[in-house]
């Protein structure tokens, strides 16, 4: 039997071909990760100092106090909650007609792009720039909170709405058409039934983070239970902070809950 | 009656799916169209309907040219033409009778097929023909609970509930079992010949077509190349078709199931003479 030399394989490089472009390429990034983390300035002496206030914070949680500011508490609360359903349920009304109009295979080009733009709008504007804006318009409280939140919630559910719209199965769309219907019969009868498992499933969700956004915008002065956890870290009573935060988790974790279950059962 | 006349249609892409095609089809007249796969054949039922719009050329049913119509008018067209699909192209997760009666959407105004109240002989006549299909029970159920052949069932009665005068088909067994697609076949011709409905039925199974239609077209290439009764289809015609191919064991395979086919095709015949 005759020896012959094995024949080798590698694998063939999958992103750079050129050798010498990906050692200058992955030395760069490391050479530059290497850089950007010794800039940053660790103040050692700060951060001990600082540990003693994290643990009377950590104690606050260990030793919540729901009492001494329950009424102000509860009444953040209820502020947050209603906030966060009225937002979600304009939010959702006003998403709908956008995200249909953002999908490609149902509106003509113009209506399209509309649409599309005040997704990239509503989307640029992180929730606390929008809170600072409508706080400064419409003064401090839950009322600027429930307008971020809605001009929020309309991004986020357009923008995945249209996406589900235009990855629905064009064949159920197509026999409908050709039964003569008209183009709302077709939406209603070929695209809602494809779409909406998937809307009940976000809209729950957005639900979910409008609370937890909620509670974040009430600290620049968009009501809630955002801004009384503001109020109690601002007087260093961290026993009600704690407890605020322990009401926030426990609400959190309820609507996650429940919502993953209603997703469930829709499907 | 349905007239088309120098039917062309060239895609944006520059492809022309149709060259061209001249054709007419009688009442009560059952059309096997054939052809390889890109032949046109998709395009071309897709063009009667305007499902996808023709470039050049007419299509008649009765006096009215379909490719003139407004869009309103071309709603009022394709209610009267019934629609049958590859893989059936039901809306899943609606109800076997709201897919049924999502053959009146041109008929009704949007209130009436939004909040499901269908005049009372819409919804009769979908009990009816449900019935017909050997689905009576199922009215309720999901249509995608059901099994691939019970689902095309479901798809002819959708388009005859539209009260058609013309049967576009679309690869109605391209998924089918090949028992579940003889049954399926046997009830379009069924159906077709209870209402003196004419059909154009598109397929790939050359077998299947012979069996079932009364004249078959020839598609390739965009290009009408062969018209003529099923008996008619030899290997002449077949290679004229799809190309060179040795074809004898093709035909001995459709030899072999003779009597069946005899029987199903005179069938046919008398009842035609009949009508």
């Amino acid at each position: 039997m005759t020896t012959t030399t094995p024949r080798v394989w590698r694998r063939p490089p999958i992103l750079i071909q050129d050798k010498r472009w990906r050692i200058a390429i992955y030395g760069g990034l490391v050479l530059y990760l290497i850089a950007a983390m010794a800039s940053i300035e660790v103040d050692w002496v700060r951060v001990y100092t600082g540990l003693e206030r994290g643990w009377r914070f950590v104690q606050g949680f260990l030793q919540p106090d729901f009492t001494s500011r329950w009424s102000d508490i509860s009444q953040g609360l209820v502020e947050s909650l209603t906030m966060t359903v009225t937002s979600t349920v304009v939010g959702v009304i006003i998403s709908i007609p956008i995200g249909i109009g953002a999908a490609r295979n149902l509106a003509p080009l113009p209506v399209y792009a509309v649409c599309r733009a005040i997704i990239a709008l509503s989307r640029a504007l992180q929730e606390i720039i929008i809170a600072i804006l409508f706080v400064a318009m419409f003064g401090f409280g839950p009322f600027a909170g429930f307008l971020t939140l809605s001009f929020a919630t309309i991004g986020f559910l357009a923008k995945l709405l249209a996406e589900d719209i235009e990855d629905i199965d064009a064949r159920q769309v197509e026999a409908v058409r050709a039964t003569g219907a008209s183009w709302w019969q077709l939406v209603n009868y070929g695209v809602q039934p494809q779409v909406m498992p998937r809307l009940i499933g976000l809209s729950l969700y957005r639900l979910d983070i409008n609370f937890r956004e909620s509670a974040v915008i009430g600290i620049v002065g968009a009501g809630g239970i955002g801004a009384t956890l503001n109020t109690a870290i601002d007087r260093y009573e961290f026993d009600s902070a704690g407890a605020i935060l322990l009401i926030i988790i426990a609400i959190v974790m309820v609507a996650e809950y429940g919502s993953s279950t209603v997703r469930k059962w829709v499907q | 009656m349905l007239t088309i006349e120098g039917l062309t249609k060239t895609y944006k892409t520059g492809d022309k799916a149709l060259k061209n095609v001249s054709v007419s089809v009688p009442s009560g007249q059952v059309v096997g169209l054939i052809g390889p796969s890109g032949a046109g054949k998709s395009t071309l039922i897709r063009c009667i309907n305007r499902l996808v719009e023709p470039t050049s050329g007419a299509v008649k049913m009765g006096d009215s040219d379909i490719t003139r119509l407004s869009r309103s008018e071309l709603r009022r067209a394709r209610r009267r033409i019934g629609m049958i699909f590859q893989e059936y192209a039901l809306v899943e997760r609606l109800t076997v009778m709201e897919n049924v009666l999502s053959g009146r959407l041109g008929y009704v105004p949007f209130w009436r097929s939004f909040t499901r109240r269908f005049p009372q002989e819409s919804v009769d006549k979908a009990f009816a023909l449900l019935e017909r299909v050997g689905l009576g029970d199922h009215a309720d159920k999901r249509a995608d609970a059901l099994s691939g052949g019970q689902r095309q069932r479901v798809g002819i009665a959708r388009a005859l509930e539209q009260d058609p005068e013309l049967l576009l088909v679309d690869e109605p067994t391209a998924s089918l079992d090949p028992k579940t697609s003889r049954q399926i076949m046997r009830l379009i011709l069924e159906i077709c010949r209870e209402r003196g409905l004419p059909a154009i039925i598109n397929i790939h199974d050359v077998v299947l077509a012979q069996d079932f239609t009364q004249r078959i077209l020839g598609l390739r290439a965009g290009e009408l190349v062969f018209d003529g009764a099923p008996d008619a289809l030899d290997e002449a015609a077949l290679t004229r078709i799809y190309g060179e191919e040795d074809w004898t064991a093709m035909r001995r395979r459709s030899g072999d199931e003779e009597p069946e086919h005899h029987s199903e095709r005179e069938m046919v015949e008398r009842l035609e003479g009949l009508a």
